[in-house]
């Protein structure tokens, strides 16, 4: 490492090329990446995104084993998307396929929630909580524990391969294995019982797409996070290129406060005392030695920088050893930054964060999220549907009468079995009748649903003969939930009683 | 070949390329990426041998793994069958009634009779079941040879009238007009028959077919005109009429002076007794079973 001596003597200058910079691109049609190795740091940025990074992960892989009691006919995981039997279950929530516009909802509210923090905070899901990001930087955590940091690995990769590179490579690539297995295991026991899936796992009895799932996501988590990290979101990802329509000139984003650092000089102390115009910056490197993506801050807002904020931390440490203020690279945004390099000293204000765009942003995410809670709390957990014959429209009878069919469609959303009773109405003179019924009167019968599933019976409403005065006449079924478990939730279903062409 | 030049404002160079004076900035790939073009394209490759590709004169290349979308139906098919095996072999050991009477057998009779019937049986009754003139609607309550499971079951096997079954239902009414009765005595059986059924009719004339219809038709059709059911012989007191829409004096004095007689084929050499055990419970099903 190449530490110039001429430099104040507690900086140390890094020997850093920002590898993605904008201004040093060749001529041909592809080039080799050149592979970005990130200086680790410490600093509150660093620190919040250990905690997010510990936070996440803990939600990914625990939730799936949280137990939820609902009775002996429903399973027991809080969350469960049991694609076979068509439910999804979160906690108190259950969710038939019908009901599939909440998941719709839940989405609409993703959507406009990242839009929401991108006009507000830029690329704030890119630089802390997307998988990309986190699992990266739990592979470069490994990496820098068998290899060492930056200058470490630089020298490892440049020199031979001895038994301890050999050695060191072996047990890097076998511990991110590892995290990658565990990462698509984990994702399996969301779509099953997670013990009795953990066993059959490893007894080899799983089904073959649970083994598929776990092989396809951990090759990509190898992959991705152990050798392809910026690549990703350099050349993959259609995020960033989605988010640059969503910044404006209050939105935070990673700055480079030029008007303050430049010119930069390597030797400030000196140039200082000759009385040269000089910025803060002492062109250390040390923002773009840990920037994860290996690009040049100072170079300007780029496609490449996800806001990690990381040079902000690199950049404080070397500002409180210089006795400079802090925040020569900050959140900042287009506004604040002209008005500094107008010569305006502006603070960053509170209020930029309110304003139009973001208020409509945050209505509308509330209002989502609202209808959805109201929908929820008040949603029905019966449903009833009526399906009239059509072919025949109706049976003429023996003795003159008229017959249709129906099929009668009772959901019992509740996760006991229930009794209903079925009340016919309209159509006073009419009967019905029909198998798995218990008839209480012509006009009335019981019917038991089993817990948490559709029952389908097939019903015939019987006329005596010349009582039928149209084509089609009015008639109802009224659902209503009996016995000790039923709370006395009702449904009123009109359908109709087709009879012949009157002339 | 055009210029190339340096960007100015990025020192990108550009690739020459102008429209409308933009310039194309020639940013490259990285390499990985040109790489993995090569990869889809070596994979093409591997798929076009394995997988049926290159049409020919007449054909097409088979691929290595002669996979065909039609052999990939008729996997699916055998697999759909073997799956339904376990209920084939329950209805074939059991009779209709305890196939009817047990709920998840009943269900699965009920949608393969449905299917079976679509194939074999609308030509004649139609998609609903509900019949036309001179085919019955199996939806009612109204039964020529009996509504009950075992009478519906043995309908199918053997047919009705079916030349190539010894043991099918078989009943022919005269014609009448040969020589039995003469026009007079037919319209006042015919108004007789009208009456029967609550019709409009000719007071006296049916007074006098009373008693032409005891001597001649309630052999079969019974004493009272309810019909018979080891014959066919229709109920002639009700509202459902086989052979006409309208039960009009015309229509009934063409019927008994030449009778038509339905034909129904007896299926048991067509089809497999599972099919028409399911076939019996699905036509039971429909509303008028008995
Ligand atoms: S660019 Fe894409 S992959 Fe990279 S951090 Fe952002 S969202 Fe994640
Ligand atoms: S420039 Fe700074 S904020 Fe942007 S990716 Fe690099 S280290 Fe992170």
């Amino acid at each position: 490492m190449a530490v110039n001596e001429q430099l104040d003597s507690t900086i140390e200058q890094h020997d850093a090329v920002a590898v993605h910079s904008e201004g040093k691109r060749s001529t041909p049609l592809y080039i080799a990446s050149r592979k970005v190795y990130p200086k680790a740091v410490s600093g509150y940025f660093r620190n919040l995104k250990w905690i997010l990074t510990a936070i996440f992960l803990g939600v990914y892989y625990i939730t799936p084993w949280i137990r939820w009691d609902r009775g002996e006919h429903a399973p027991n995981q809080a969350v469960l998307v049991d694609i076979l039997h068509r439910r999804f279950y979160f906690f108190g929530i259950e969710i038939w396929p019908q009901e599939f516009y909440y998941v719709a909802g839940l989405l609409i509210m993703g959507g406009v929630g990242l839009f929401l923090i991108t006009s507000v905070a830029g690329r704030a899901w890119c630089g802390y909580a997307c998988w990309q990001t986190v699992w990266t930087d739990l592979f470069l955590v490994v990496e820098r524990w068998i290899e060492g940091d930056r200058n470490a690995r630089i020298r490892l990769e440049n020199g031979p391969w001895t038994a301890s590179r050999v050695a060191k490579f072996l047990a890097k690539n076998a511990v991110w294995l590892l995290i990658a297995l565990a990462t698509g295991g984990a994702w399996i026991f969301y779509f099953a019982d997670a013990p009795t899936l953990l066993k059959s796992f490893f007894t080899g009895q799983a089904p073959f797409v649970a083994y598929a799932t776990v092989g396809v996501l951990t090759f990509t988590t190898f992959v991705f996070a152990g050798y392809m990290r910026e690549q990703v979101c350099i050349y993959m990802c259609p995020w960033p290129r989605i988010q640059s329509a969503m910044f404006d000139e209050n939105s935070l984003l990673v700055t480079y406060n030029a008007w303050r650092g430049e010119p930069r000089s390597l030797h400030r102390k000196k140039a200082l005392a000759a009385g040269q115009k000089v910025g803060d910056c002492v062109d250390c490197n040390a923002c773009v030695a840990v920037c994860p993506t290996g690009i040049d801050i100072r170079e300007g807002s780029q496609l490449g920088c996800i806001t990690c904020a990381l040079c902000i931390d690199a950049c404080n440490e070397v500002m409180d050893k210089m006795g400079l203020p802090r925040g020569l690279i900050s959140y900042s945004n287009t506004v604040t930054y002209n008005d500094n390099a107008a010569g305006k000293p502006t603070h960053l204000k509170a209020s930029t964060v309110f304003r139009p765009r973001t208020l409509i942003y945050f209505t509308v995410w509330s209002l989502a999220g609202l209808l959805m809670m109201m929908s929820l709390f008040t949603r029905e957990r019966l449903d009833v549907n009526i399906v009239p014959d059509r072919n025949p429209l109706y049976t003429k009878l023996s003795d003159g009468g008229l017959r249709n069919g129906y099929q009668l469609k009772i959901l019992n959303m509740k996760q006991q079995p229930l009794t209903f009773r079925v009340e016919m109405q309209g159509l006073a003179e009419g009967s019905f009748a029909g198998d798995g019924l218990t008839m209480v009167s012509p006009r009335e019968a019981t019917v038991n649903v089993e817990a948490d599933k559709l029952k389908n019976v097939k019903i015939y409403v019987t006329m005596p003969p010349n009582t039928v005065k149209s084509e089609s006449s009015e008639l109802a079924f009224k659902v209503t939930e009996t016995g000790p478990e039923g709370d006395g939730e009702s449904l009123v279903t009109g359908t109709v009683f087709h009879g012949p062409k009157v002339k | 070949m055009s210029k190339r030049e340096r960007d100015e404002i990025s020192g990108t160079e550009t690739t020459g390329h102008t429209w409308d004076g933009l310039k194309e900035l020639n940013t490259p790939l990285p390499r990985w990426w040109v790489w993995t073009f090569y990869v889809t394209i070596i994979w093409a490759l591997g798929y076009s041998i394995v997988y049926p590709s290159w049409p020919l004169l007449t054909t097409n290349v088979k691929g290595l793994w002669n996979w065909s979308s039609r052999g990939d139906v008729a996997a699916s098919l055998s697999a759909a069958q073997g799956a339904q095996k376990e209920w084939l072999d329950k209805i074939n050991a059991a009779d209709v009634n305890a196939i009817n009477a047990d709920e998840q057998l009943r269900n699965f009779a009920v949608a393969g009779g449905a299917a079976a019937f679509k194939v074999n049986c609308v030509q004649c009754h139609g998609s609903g079941a509900a019949g036309a003139v001179g085919y019955p609607n199996l939806n009612d309550n109204d039964w020529l040879w009996g509504g009950s499971l075992d009478a519906i079951y043995t309908t199918i096997q053997h047919g009705i009238r079916s030349t190539d079954d010894g043991s099918t239902r078989d009943s022919a009414m005269p014609a009448f007009a040969d020589g039995v009765l003469d026009a007079t005595q037919i319209d006042q059986v015919a108004n007789y028959v009208l009456k029967l059924s609550g019709n409009e009719a000719d007071e006296a004339a049916a007074t006098a077919g009373a008693q032409l219809f005891t001597d001649n038709c309630a052999s079969c059709h019974g004493a009272d005109g309810k019909g018979m059911r080891d014959f066919g012989a229709p109920n002639l007191t009700d509202s459902i009429w086989l052979r006409f829409d309208a039960p009009t004096k015309e229509n009934i004095v063409a019927q008994i002076s030449k009778p038509h007689h339905g034909l129904m084929p007896a299926w048991a050499a067509k089809l497999d007794d599972a099919t028409i055990k399911q076939l019996a419970v699905y036509v039971h099903s429909l509303g008028g079973g008995e």
